[in-house]
């Protein structure tokens, strides 16, 4: 098939973007959506231009790097899918496609369609772990946990951390990402001794770096190419009501007598 | 170069213990006086970044990717050994050496290898601990499953994405040090040299990859993590940044290479739909428990699947090796679809692959069964064959997958460069000739949580505390080297992409140095090689900058690191003059056409000393000894 494109250039962070367009030729309907823009920076390299960049590493929807919008949907119009994982069979002879990076105040352009979103790790840095030192562990099997509970924290842990979510969010809200950790983390009994102060200092992070608020719109969920649920976002919003009481619960420490 | 291995005095199942009681400890005080960097942040780079940091030192860490959890761990699917036994079903930690020390067909450290084993129950209760949601079963406990060619079920795994939860165990474990101030994570950051002073590792030169600044680093030791080279074949299953960079030019600063040839093709992958395919996807390897492998028995035949009679199709594996059949190890299975598909009997359109058929197991258990073991496999491979599993056969077939090969490490996991020390995929693994499947996770998490902390604080305790810096002309003339090669790249200016040669070299590396080697082939390859090499630096053309953001010329550094390196590769397999493992020689095959190993002449780790650029590399032995697992003739029959 051949199809015209409209792609976001933009030589850097503080350099002035417009769209270009670009055939591409003779695609197969087998090739992924990043092969056939691998054919076109072929042909870009061979004319002597600059190829457009991406991100791009695993190319099976796991490592969280690939995502651009494609006509307006994030990760393209295949649902459940990382664009790495498009096929052009979702597409046509002739179709015209606009390609643009994820806009979000909180995601810088870096080149083309890379963007910034290193905030994400900033609100992991903030609380998105258990604290366990190497080593110090009992025995994996001394504490059972109930299937079901494991299951659901599996499914929130699914997350890439593509950022799709902010994309897809007309208030480019981070609330879907920072809720999947939440949850895988808050579901679990190794997770409860760190669980409400997590909640509150990831939102704190979350807010900071200028993510915006959830009003529950879903487009996130339609977004997610690891069909992550807007359930865990209720589920963050019930911890953080608690958090509120719960820190204010003195530490077991205190009524031990300190340390 | 000095190859001793330093294994500890003693039996095998006290080495461990007794060499971590006679390490030298650094006072608790002292710890954050020494700087150490890790390259990588995979399952191996973050967890060793991670402890080390807990433990105190002051950890500088790097990752050419935008975020620490996109290391390339990510991508692995069917789980992780462990000797926990908690299946009751005959596992031990000596079985699981054994198996491993048999499955890497002789050629590989028994010390190292057993205590790979031991500290295996160590890593899964790591996980747990950081909340990595294993499968479990409805009593609560953990499930397991026995996967590639074991005979016990000691598989932990977390749906088809075990890489994925256990790389996010150990990138929380390093947010939490980062957040800490005691890691400080440079993402986006390439390494390009190892710089090495007075014959010891002192730092490393990297390159930023958004603004170009090249940079230099001191430590008082490094360590590499960064990965596997199976991308020199061009197509792989591995992520498209994997490449050898970092080991490469550690080598071509004294680091030994070890076992080079020893890479791993995996029986199933989708095979390439058509030219412009960029890389293959594994299809995880548990998809064999109830898939049966079979192909037309009449040659050329294009009928469907579901055409085919029972009677007219060839279940070779079952027919081949009636005890393992369809679970047959990974280099057999290999092999064997190879063979199917060269004497026409392939499947597909392009006739390239062979069938994976669940129709009897679905039969047998139900689709929702077969859905709840493997449906998002079967998701993943409609997703991208517009095929769906449940009603026509997979088609697969083998491809590169891991390699088994690195730089030479001692017990110690430090390479003949002292202070600098390769974890996981980057050393030369405890996997000998070919690697058990999950068991790639559990060496990446053995060598970062449990070894490289205490073997790298024992080097520390041995080296001066003064700070170090960057200011050593070493520093400046490897940066110096990094500038000449960047404008080099940059000022070629010719007609070819960097993907035209990373093709063309990959092609050859499969045709002649892939899944079966041959001494004339490999002589070829070693004539092509320089040829190949010498046109990308004349004919290569990187547009763009060396102050932006370039994945072009990231591209062509690596690419122009593998041209260099694949010959490497192929004089490690020219001088193996035998079978073994993944490593199939043509000329010693046994009658029934399997590996031939030559005990007698190759019981050795093949090392190789960099000479220079095209000149032939300087190989040295590191002998193996076999006390406690007996050589013996693998058989699966
Ligand atoms: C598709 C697939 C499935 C797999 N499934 C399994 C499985 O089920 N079980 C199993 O046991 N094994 C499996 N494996 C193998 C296993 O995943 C890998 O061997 C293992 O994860 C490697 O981990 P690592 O930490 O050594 O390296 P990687 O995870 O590859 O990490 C390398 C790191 O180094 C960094 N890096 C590399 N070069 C540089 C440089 N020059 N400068 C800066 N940073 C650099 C990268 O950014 C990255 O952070 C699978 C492999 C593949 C390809
Ligand atoms: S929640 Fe979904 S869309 Fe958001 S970062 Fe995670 S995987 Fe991507
Ligand atoms: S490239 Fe890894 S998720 Fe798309």
């Amino acid at each position: 098939m051949n199809l015209t494109l409209h792609v976001w250039r933009q030589a850097g962070s503080s350099a002035p973007g417009r769209f270009e367009t670009y055939q591409a030729k003779d695609v197969s309907e087998h090739a992924s959506f990043l092969e056939m823009l691998d054919l076109v920076n072929e042909d870009l390299t061979r004319e002597g231009k600059e190829p457009i960049a991406f991100e791009h590493d695993c190319r099976e929807g796991i490592c969280g790097s690939c995502g651009m919008m494609i006509n307006g949907v994030p990760h393209g119009p295949n649902k459940m899918v990382a664009t790495c994982q498009l096929h052009m069979r979702f597409f046509h002879d002739g179709d015209v496609i606009w390609i643009e990076p994820f806009r979000a105040t909180a995601f810088p352009v870096v080149r083309d369609l890379v963007v910034d979103r290193s905030a994400l790790d900033r609100i992991m840095d903030a609380g998105g772990y258990i604290s366990v030192r190497t080593g110090s562990a009992p025995d994996a099997n001394a504490l059972p946990i109930r299937k079901h509970e494991s299951d659901l924290a599996m499914d929130a842990a699914q997350c890439i951390g593509c950022g799709a979510c902010v994309a897809a969010c007309p208030n480019a809200s981070a609330m879907l990402f920072t809720s999947a950790k939440v949850s895988h983390l808050g579901m679990l009994p190794q997770g409860q001794p760190e669980r409400w102060t997590r909640v509150v200092d990831m939102i704190a992070q979350h807010d900071l770096e200028g993510f915006g608020t959830c009003t529950n719109h879903g487009a996130c969920q339609e977004a997610c190419p690891k069909g992550i649920s807007v359930d865990f976002i209720a589920h963050l919003n019930r911890d953080l009501l608690k958090s509120s009481w719960k820190a204010a619960e003195p530490p077991a420490s205190a009524v031990a007598g300190g340390r | 170069m000095n190859l001793d291995a330093k294994i500890p005095a003693g039996p095998i199942e006290q080495k461990w213990d007794k060499h971590r009681f006679d390490m030298k400890l650094v006072n608790p005080a002292n710890k954050r006086r020494y700087d150490v960097i890790v390259v990588g942040t995979g399952l191996a780079g973050a967890s060793a970044a991670a402890t080390m940091a807990e433990l105190g030192y002051h950890v500088k860490c790097f990752t050419f990717h935008d975020s620490a959890r996109r290391a390339h761990s990510i991508a692995a699917q069917g789980g992780i050994n462990s000797a926990k036994n908690y299946q009751g079903d005959g596992d031990s930690i000596f079985r699981l050496f054994y198996d491993t020390v048999k499955g890497g067909d002789f050629r590989s450290r028994e010390a190292n290898v057993y205590r790979l084993a031991q500290v295996s129950l160590n890593i899964i209760d790591q996980a747990v601990a950081q909340g990595v949601p294993f499968a479990r079963e409805y009593g609560g406990l953990l499930a397991n499953r026995s996967f590639g060619g074991a005979q016990v079920s000691r598989t932990f795994y977390a749906r088809g994405q075990t890489g994925q939860q256990l790389l996010l165990g150990a990138y929380q474990a390093l947010k939490r040090q980062v957040a800490l101030g005691m890691v400080e994570l440079h993402t986006r950051h390439e390494m390009l040299d190892v710089v090495v002073v007075d014959g010891v590792a002192r730092g490393i030169v990297t390159r930023d990859l958004v603004s170009g600044k090249v940079e230099s680093w001191a430590g008082h030791a490094v360590v590499l993590a960064t990965g596997g080279y199976s991308n020199v074949f061009f197509l792989s299953t591995n992520a498209k940044g994997c490449n050898v960079t970092a080991t490469w030019r550690a080598s071509k600063r004294g680091a030994g290479f070890a076992n080079p040839c020893y890479t791993q093709i995996h029986p199933t992958c989708i095979p390439p739909a058509g030219d412009y395919q960029s890389k293959l996807t594994l299809m995880s390897e548990s998809l064999r428990n109830d898939g049966r492998i079979w192909v037309p028995k009449e040659a050329g035949d294009s009928r469907r699947a579901a055409e085919i009679p029972e009677g007219e199709r060839d279940y070779y594996l079952e027919r081949f090796y009636p005890s393992f059949g369809n679970l047959s190890p990974r280099d057999i299975s290999s092999r064997r679809a190879k063979e199917m598909v060269d004497t026409g009997h392939g499947v597909g359109h392009m006739k390239n692959g062979v069938f994976l058929d669940f129709k009897d197991a679905i039969a047998r258990l139900g689709q929702d069964v077969i859905a709840e073991r493997y449906g998002n496999l079967f998701e993943m491979y409609e997703k991208i064959t517009g095929e769906n599993p449940y009603q026509v056969p997979m088609r697969i077939y083998p491809a590169p997958h891991y390699t088994m090969g690195g730089l030479w490490v001692d017990y110690n996991l430090m390479s003949t460069v002292p202070g600098l020390f390769v974890l996981g995929e980057a050393n030369f693994s405890d996997h000998g000739a070919n690697r058990l499947g999950a068991s790639a996770l559990m060496q990446g998490l053995a060598d970062g949580y449990f070894v490289a902390p205490m073997t790298v604080g024992n080097y520390l305790a041995g080296v001066p505390r003064e700070p170090v810096n960057a200011d050593h002309a070493a520093f400046r003339d490897a940066e110096q080297g990094v500038h000449e090669k960047t404008s080099r790249l940059l000022g070629v200016n010719g007609s070819k992409t960097v993907d035209e040669f990373h093709i063309e070299l990959g092609r050859l590396m499969w045709e002649k140095c892939g899944m079966e080697r041959s001494g004339a082939g490999l002589k070829e390859a070693l004539a092509k090689i320089p040829e190949i090499r010498e046109r990308f630096w004349r004919e290569v053309r990187v547009p763009g900058s060396g102050d932006t953001l370039n994945q072009s010329l990231e591209k062509a550094g690596r690419v122009a690191d593998f041209l260099e390196f694949a010959e490497v590769m192929c004089w490690d397999a020219l001088t193996r003059d035998e079978s073994c493992g993944a490593h199939y020689r043509v000329e010693h095959t046994t009658p029934d056409g399997e590996a031939k190993r030559d005990d007698e002449n190759f019981a050795f780790s093949s090392v190789w000393e960099f000479k220079g650029v095209g000149e032939k590399p300087e190989l040295h032995k590191e002998p193996l000894e076999f006390e406690y697992v007996k050589l013996s003739t693998r058989s699966y029959k």
